[in-house]
């Protein structure tokens, strides 16, 4: 509970003084903008995919939810901390972070999804279904 | 006039809490093993977000090197255990030719 209110009490200090008035400053405030908007967007990717893990009933549509939103809401998140960092050893190192995410997360799901169907793991099927190769040779 | 950009990130590294908190959920009642992985791995990304919005929210740059060798150590992690789960042994050469399984 004391970590909380340390971190209200630290975060005031990461704000940005915005001049109101005619001197607005445009250029950090067009950043501003794409940070919250690329923050935004990237929380909701991930939370969705969150949602997905918790609610979709079968093992592969699981998969399917959290292995893409999950590469995609880190890439923005991470795109949100580039563009407020700016251009410093900070970006440098969430640029390395970035890039590494998006090799590893995709890799990682296309193994955890190999490595379920080759033990056996049956997908749910519905009503519609793809051709299977068993039945068409 | 102030922008309360230290409060969104605030914000938003709660809401990763939330997210790693209810994949946790999973992580425990899944019902087969590639569930629980699944939901380590996405964990895992989870807290490499955290640490990274973490360290820009009490503004020092250190942290984000722990989180870039959390991100590789934790698909180390995934590809050790699936391995480990499908041979039955951590000691395998997997670039070796196998005899009557083609593939595996």
């Amino acid at each position: 509970m004391s970590l909380f209110v340390t971190l209200l009490a630290v975060a005031p200090s990461a704000d940005i003084a915005l001049q109101s008035g005619p001197h607005l400053d445009w250029f950090v405030f067009i950043r501003f903008l794409l940070t919250v908007a690329s923050l935004a967007t990237g929380l909701f990717f991930v939370l969705a995919g969150t949602f997905g893990v918790l609610r979709l009933p079968d093992f592969y549509a699981r998969l399917h939810a959290a292995g893409m939103t999950d590469t995609l809401g880190a890439e923005l998140i991470i795109l949100a901390l580039i563009i407020q960092a700016g251009f410093s050893q900070m970006s440098l190192k969430l640029m390395l972070v970035g890039f590494f995410l998006l090799l590893t997360s995709p890799t990682a799901t296309h193994a955890i999804a190999h490595a379920a169907y080759k033990s056996g793991l049956k997908p749910m099927l519905g009503k519609y279904r793809a051709a299977s190769l068993d039945e068409e040779s | 006039m102030s922008v309360p950009l230290g409060y969104i990130f605030l914000s938003a590294a709660f809401l990763l809490i939330v997210a790693m908190v209810m994949m946790l959920a999973r992580l425990i009642g899944g019902p087969t093993l590639y569930d629980r992985i699944l939901a380590v791995n996405s964990f895992g990304t989870k807290t490499v977000l955290f640490l990274c919005v973490f360290c820009f929210i009490i503004d020092r740059p250190d942290g984000v090197d722990i989180a870039l060798l959390y991100a590789l150590m934790n698909f180390i992690a995934t590809i050790a255990v699936l391995k480990f789960f499908n041979y039955k042994a951590l000691n395998v050469d997997l670039m070796a030719k196998t005899e009557g399984r083609e593939d595996t």
